[in-house]
């Protein structure tokens, strides 16, 4: 129930594992002896193969009963060897331990219903094993075993003397009455957990169903229908750039106003519009301020100059935010070109980009020659506001 | 390298994906092998003991950090290069960790693809800008020091790696920073130890961070 340990021993000697548990809670009584024994079962047991579980024994009378005789006997054993806390709170504290063991283990759905049918058709016949009790059965039993041992305890004392002695045999009372009830509480507790875990995933996975349907069957459906390969390719990127920032948009900020995000958009959008491929590399983030707004802005500038003239299929874009500035670079691998045979007429990079990096005092450089490729490299001082 | 064809294994959980990379690769390598899971692809890899592993970071049970810890120890010399559609980085640093010498993104362009495994077979390292950007994310900031030479990338390094997230190639990052194309191998393969060998605190966190289902 807590480790597996107990289910594991009873799985090997194909006895119930709840019987085992029982053995277990007894021999604690032996000044520990059962706990320390869990704990080494513990250590030395292995993981569970999820394979091997296997249906649980079926534990006949017979055994039950033999798993006792250890158990009786391992105790008088450690009663000679002098692990004793003396008769007369060893005994009673057994039997109210058994009590509450039995209502503690309860056996699982199945065993129950089985439990159920069984008692249905016999009524009288005691089977030899707690774990089939149905749960009325069950908790009559424990709760028996719990204030028999209440008051053999009180006995040995000898002080069942309710007059003389009301205040301890009410505390008794009490206690028994709490070590039946708090099995059932804690059961309460640990359900609704469950339930309310369940319903989380339940969640979880309607959100996910909706957003495969809203979006990647969709551009599924989509592709389908062109014929152009171009377009199929814009079309499966864009659903890749969506679907990855929706399942690892966690490890990094989803924050609609860092840096990261308006890069990652501004790299979307002129991969859905010109159809080439951009690889983003973003390092650290921040909120975007009017200078990072301008540098987005630039960028995404030169995304577009790049996919619109250099005939490069793929534009790398790497942005740094680095502790007094923040840089990005815009690069691809395509034409190339010399700066004074651009018409006078395209203002583009001189306004765009130039001009917006010098009004937030940053600056713009652009490396380019005819055939080794072009790369614009951006940068504008930022407050170190982090 | 000589004549004889470098042999390559194939680990990745989508049939289809280990379908289309073998066809790519067919012309100039030999695919010796392919496994879909952990307990496969170890075996496969120590019987074929391939050259060059490519090893999909994210396989059920494990991941490709398990393959790459447990073939280490029985054929250090078989080489691996990590693949994914991923872009979580500490799925991609936890393989790199495990001794991965490179790490490239599934939309690699086959001719790429084909140099990164040569150069992963020739010992060398291959960074590619995505994961240059991982690295420089782990080692940003100020760190409490735990090793300084470890922890920590020098000037030089780290201008190597900013290069190389810019989309450089290795060849390019020499021309850019005037130094050879050994040099620049050299201080990949410096990152890469540390990241391999370092203690710093993001790194662990960073691995031990948000598992995907």
């Amino acid at each position: 129930m807590l480790t597996g340990v107990a289910g594991g021993i009873g799985e090997r000697l194909r006895i119930n594992p709840v019987v085992v548990r029982l053995a277990f809670v007894v021999l604690t009584l032996g000044a520990g002896a059962g706990a320390f024994l869990y704990l080494v079962a513990l250590l030395l047991s292995g993981r569970p193969d999820p394979e091997a579980r296997a249906a649980r024994p079926r534990t006949g009378a017979l055994q039950a009963f033999a798993v006792g005789l250890v158990v009786l006997g391992l105790l008088l054993l450690l009663r000679d060897a002098g692990l004793w806390l003396g008769d007369g709170f060893v005994w009673p504290a057994a039997l109210a331990v058994l009590g509450s063991a039995v209502i503690w283990t309860r056996g699982d759905e199945g065993e129950r219903s089985r439990a159920g049918r069984v008692l249905g058709r016999l009524p009288l016949r005691i089977p030899g094993t707690v774990a089939r009790r149905a749960g009325g059965v069950r908790l009559a039993t424990g709760a028996l075993l719990v204030l028999a041992g209440a008051a053999a305890f009180l006995f040995q004392n000898r002080r069942l003397d309710l007059l003389t002695n009301a205040p301890l045999a009410v505390a008794a009372a009490v206690l028994g009455l709490g070590v039946i009830l708090a099995p059932w509480m804690w059961r309460q507790a640990r359900q609704l957990a469950d339930e309310r875990r369940e319903r989380i995933r339940s969640e979880e996975r309607a959100d996910m169903a909706a957003h495969l349907h809203d979006s990647v069957l969709q551009t599924l459906s989509l592709m389908q229908r062109t014929s152009d390969p171009r377009e199929m390719s814009r079309l499966a990127r864009g659903q890749e750039r969506e679907l990855r920032t929706w399942l690892y948009g966690g490890t990094r900020s989803t924050d609609p106003s860092s840096l990261s995000t308006a890069i990652d958009a501004a790299a979307a959008d002129v991969e859905r519009a010109h159809a080439v491929k951009v690889e983003v590399v973003v390092v650290g983030d921040r909120p975007v301020d009017d200078a990072l707004q301008a540098l987005v802005h630039a960028t995404r500038e030169a995304m577009i100059n790049a996919a619109r003239h250099s005939g490069a299929r793929e534009i790398s874009v790497y942005v740094e935010v680095e502790p007094g500035s923040v840089g990005a670079f815009v690069r691809d691998e395509g034409t190339g070109f010399v700066r004074g045979e651009i018409g006078p007429d395209r203002r583009g990079i001189a306004d765009s980009i130039e001009g917006r990096m010098a009004r937030f005092g940053g600056v713009a450089v652009i490396e380019s020659a005819p055939g080794r490729g072009t790369e614009v490299q951006l940068r504008v001082p930022a407050a170190t506001t982090r | 390298m000589t004549n004889r064809r470098i042999r390559v294994f194939l680990v990745d959980d989508h049939g289809l994906f280990r379908s289309g990379v073998r066809t790519e690769l067919g012309n100039e390598f030999d695919v010796v092998g392919d496994a879909e899971d952990v307990p496969s692809a170890i075996e496969g890899i120590l019987e074929t003991r391939p050259d060059v592993v490519l090893l999909d970071v994210h396989l059920p049970a494990g991941g490709g950090a398990a393959v790459v810890l447990a073939v280490r120890e029985k054929a250090p010399e078989v080489r691996f290069l990590a693949l994914s559609v991923s872009d979580a980085p500490a799925d991609v640093i936890e393989v790199i960790r495990a001794g991965a010498r490179g790490y490239v993104t599934k939309t690699i362009a086959p001719a790429d693809l084909a140099n990164a495994i040569g150069r992963v077979h020739e010992g060398d390292t291959f960074f590619s800008s995505r994961l240059a950007g991982f690295v420089l994310d782990a080692f940003a900031g100020v760190a409490p020091q735990l090793d300084p030479e470890m922890d920590q990338l020098t000037a030089r390094e780290r201008e190597v790696l900013r290069h190389i997230a810019r989309g450089y190639a290795y060849k390019e990052v020499a021309r850019a920073l005037h130094i050879s194309v050994k040099t620049v191998e050299t201080h990949v393969s410096a990152v890469l130890r540390k990241l391999q060998l370092s203690n710093r605190y993001e790194l662990t966190r960073w691995a031990e961070d948000r598992r995907l289902v």
